[in-house]
């Protein structure tokens, strides 16, 4: 199926979200979607996939023009799309979620998924509720039932982040079948240029709603990065910062929660150290970094910071004694879907009970422009895109906080974004301040870290030197296999 | 906010009186009776001289201080629906004072009244910490302490507060006139104070809404409070706060109506006006100014509705009838409100809230603290 897409333009308020776009994607290939966060691929995809109308411009599949409004639309027209996040319904099983939108009766259904799922190896039983499933299977689900109600064009969206290995491997030999044996257009949008280099045949590159650029594989990653941002990016270098005084400490912790226990961890992190926090979602690192400001009360231990006993203590008072957290979920904890920039600084930065309008809106340009954040005072904060949000939530944290505790800080931010947001972390360390992160990615856990603990179910294994792990002992030590590892030591 | 937008706005607030006007229309012609002529006793009723008039206004009182205190609460995110209760409540207090203590008329009306606050805002501030501490959704807390409330009332009319000839559970004797609000005068029957008291607290939550750090606290608490929580907003102390600015006011509201429109305790003597109020407040979608405005309205069909059955032999419940009719109405638009926001919803770059939902959140953190 090809599908050609004819001056597509998309605007977000004064925002060209998507200019003046034209390009033919050919059947039976893998294409990478690139471009830095706010370049306008997300847009695209959706404009494809039916979520949001195009402003002007014309879609034409197979050469017929092809008008449609609605994701369901789009895939009777031959044009699914996997969301980052799957849509499904968690409480339903497998077999209930394939239905969605088939007139098969169950008998039917339940046929057709085993036989789909089997064809591509997938492990998907039909009886299991989607809330039991891994990421990965999820997807796969998505995809069986997608390619069930006859998608010939399937987009795909940061579908590796958060799956194991194996799983990845998986994932890239069905989207190999799909196109080779299939007929299949794949889409992949990814940040992961490592991704796109293993699996595409040929890249679109998206830059500030332009498309900037459109070449067939084999590509090096740095040709890659050029077409993104117009540059190319030095690698980390990260300076030695002499440690200094114990800034927090969890001793001999217990933590609990539905899932799992972090039983007796002792550890302690030093003005100007950085650690990272390595593991799977839900192995145990969100539950520590909770702990360390006051969101998750230990059933036993105690945390001090500063010299001061804070166990038990409310969140707030952490706070005022001087930690900084950023949670993963930027608008479900962090920002307020709502409210306006100034309202968000007013809210973090001013303590007077009456709040001086003009003074307030000034205060939030000054920190627009010295964190870079591309938006106005008065628009509200869902406006922005996620590197916006994130330089935002910078913003708003304290000028020198003691610690700052931070949930996967660069989690969906390109290249450029994730670098700034690092530059503007390690200033702060250098001023003594202490980093506790957590991050899905190996690599920024190498990069940045002093020091780094892995997490698997509830066990904590510690690496005391960052500088003398690899990539592949980390992963191993993610996946468990504890034992035997000569970097480190058990903690809890 | 552009002008199109207050247009759009106007004309979106405008919408569901015009479309239950045309319904009941409908209706009124459907049972063989001239709307014309229900709309003209209906105004007559409410309009017809000053002292129909001061009818409207002992109406528009409480109606308009219960729904600028659920205003507040709407904006802290919570569906106060024990506002009924706290009306009753302050009604309580309120009565307690005036059989109790024996002082000069104007320096007792203050005293009642800030008792009556005081008891609303008790069974207000009940509300939240059964939310905050214990979890219990504001809606289900509301709806049980009205319960309780009606039945305390009950019980004080019926036994300690009893008529000293006999209790009929109908009233409590009638409270001395020095405690009364006075009436302004024979032909125009309203109380002055009650009527600036009024107008004050409509502008004093219209300021601190805006303009206050409070406000400001509500709005985010009201919005995600667990954003709110981390970006330092002591979101439980907000939601409390809300609860008793709510109570305190919706206690007044029930000292009116037992100072001013009765003169003793009776069973339900708020006379569903909290639940009126919740209708008012989804009317004008939070705005403080349309409020009075709104309750007007609402107030003026209320008390014109008891001219239907003398002039038309029609019965009172078709004010009912229009009234639902209106809820319906309201309902529909603000639906479409938020289905014409969501499309007009810019996104700049690329929206990432839309299509990529809830992160991963696998420890439960705290909502209020």
């Amino acid at each position: 199926m090809d599908i050609e897409l004819r001056n597509i333009h998309k605007w977000f308020g004064s925002i060209h979200a998507n200019n003046d776009i034209t390009v033919t994607l050919k059947g039976g290939r893998i294409i990478g979607v690139l471009g830095e966060n706010g370049a306008g691929k997300s847009t695209l995809m959706k404009i494809l996939s039916g979520f949001q109308p195009a402003d002007s411009g014309e879609i034409s599949i197979d050469g017929k023009p092809a008008v449609y409004h609605g994701p369901q639309a789009a895939i009777a027209n031959g044009i699914g799309m996997l969301q980052q996040d799957p849509l499904d319904v968690p409480a339903f099983s497998v077999l209930e979620n394939f239905l969605f939108g088939l007139s098969l009766n169950r008998k039917e259904a339940r046929k057709r998924l085993v036989e789909i799922s089997q064809r591509f190896g997938f492990d998907l039983d039909p009886d299991t509720p989607v809330a039991n499933l891994t990421i990965a299977q999820r997807q796969q689900q998505e995809i069986v039932r997608l390619l069930a109600l006859g998608v010939k064009t399937l987009i795909l969206d940061e579908p590796t982040t958060g799956i194991s290995a194996e799983q990845k491997q998986l994932l890239f030999d069905t989207l190999q079948s799909l196109a080779r044996q299939h007929g299949m257009t794949v889409l992949l949008v990814s940040h992961k240029l490592e991704d796109v280099i293993a699996l595409c045949d040929e890249v679109i590159v998206l830059r500030a709603g332009k498309l900037v650029g459109d070449r067939q594989m084999p590509a090096t990653t740095q040709q890659l990065v050029r077409l993104m941002f117009g540059q190319e990016f030095a690698p980390p270098t990260r300076e030695r910062v002499p440690l200094g005084e114990p800034v927090l400490r969890l001793d001999g912790v217990l933590l609990r929660d539905k899932r799992l226990t972090i039983d007796t961890c002792t550890f302690q992190v030093r003005a100007g150290e950085v650690v990272g926090l390595a593991g799977l979602d839900g192995s145990g690192q969100e539950l520590l970094i909770r702990a360390c400001v006051g969101l998750v009360k230990p059933n036993r231990g105690s945390i001090v910071l500063a010299g001061q006993d804070m166990t038990g203590k409310p969140y707030r008072h952490y706070l005022q004694c001087g930690i900084a957290f950023g949670a993963a979920g930027r608008l479900e904890e962090g920002l307020i879907a709502g409210l306006t920039l100034t309202e968000h600084v007013a809210l973090a930065n001013e303590t007077d009970p009456l709040i001086d309008c003009d003074a307030a809106r000034e205060h939030t340009a000054n920190q627009l422009a010295l964190y870079n954040v591309r938006g106005r005072a008065e628009d509200p904060i869902e406006q922005l895109s996620g590197g916006n949000q994130q330089r935002l939530l910078m913003a708003l944290m304290p000028e020198e906080p003691l610690a700052m505790v931070l949930e996967q800080p660069t989690r969906g931010l390109d290249v450029d974004s994730a670098s700034w947001i690092w530059q503007q972390l390690l200033a702060r360390r250098a001023s003594g301040t202490a980093i506790v992160f957590s991050s899905a990615d190996l690599d920024e856990l190498v990069a940045y870290s002093d020091r780094i603990l892995v997490f698997y179910a509830g066990q904590v294994y510690e690496i005391d030197d960052a500088s003398t792990v690899t990539i592949d002992d980390l992963g191993h030590l993610i996946g468990g296999e504890f034992e035997g590892s000569g970097a480190g030591r058990r903690l809890a | 906010m552009t002008k199109n937008q207050t247009l759009l706005n106007l004309a979106l607030t405008l919408l569901p009186i015009i479309a239950s006007v045309v319904i009941s229309s409908i209706l009124i012609l459907a049972v063989g009776s001239d709307p014309r002529g229900v709309f003209e006793k209906l105004w007559e009723g409410a309009f017809r001289n000053s002292n129909a008039l001061a009818g409207v206004l002992n109406f528009w009182i409480p109606l308009t201080l219960a729904s600028i205190g659920l205003v507040v609460t709407f904006r802290a995110g919570l569906w106060n629906i024990g506002v009924e209760g706290q009306m009753m409540m302050g009604a309580v207090f309120a009565s307690w004072a005036a059989r109790t203590l024996v002082l000069p008329t104007p320096l007792l009306i203050p005293i009642e009244i800030a008792v009556a606050m005081l008891g609303g805002a008790a069974w207000g501030v009940l509300v939240g910490l059964l939310k905050t501490r214990l979890g219990v959704h504001e809606i289900f807390g509301g709806v049980a302490l009205n319960a309780i409330a009606n039945v305390f009332t009950i019980y004080l009319i019926s036994g300690p507060w009893q008529p000293p000839e006999g209790g009929s559970a109908q009233a409590t004797p009638p409270f001395p006139d020095y405690t009364l609000l006075p009436e302004l005068s024979g032909e125009f029957p309203v109380s002055l104070f009650a009527l600036v008291l009024t107008v004050v607290a409509i502008g004093a939550i219209f300021l601190a809404l805006r303009g206050t750090r409070w406000g400001l606290e509500l709005k985010a608490t009201g919005k995600n409070p667990r954003s709110a929580l981390l970006l330092g907003v002591p979101t439980e102390r907000s939601a409390l706060s809300a609860l008793i600015v709510c109570g305190a006011l919706a206690g007044i509201a029930g000292a009116y109506r037992v100072l001013f429109t009765y003169d003793s305790l009776r069973p339900l003597a708020s006379g569903g006006i909290g639940f009126l109020a919740l209708l008012v407040v989804l009317l004008v979608s939070m705005k403080t100014l349309l409020v009075p405005l709104v309750a007007f309205l609402v107030a003026a069909l209320f008390t014109g509705s008891t001219r239907l059955k003398v002039a038309l032999q029609l019965d009172q419940s078709l004010a009912d009838v229009l009234q639902g009719t209106v809820v319906l109405m309201v309902l529909l638009s603000n639906g479409l409100r938020e289905r014409l926001a969501l499309r007009g919803r810019v996104g700049e770059g690329e929206p990432e809230t839309e299509f990529k939902p809830i992160a991963p959140v696998t420890t439960e953190a705290p909502t209020y603290e």
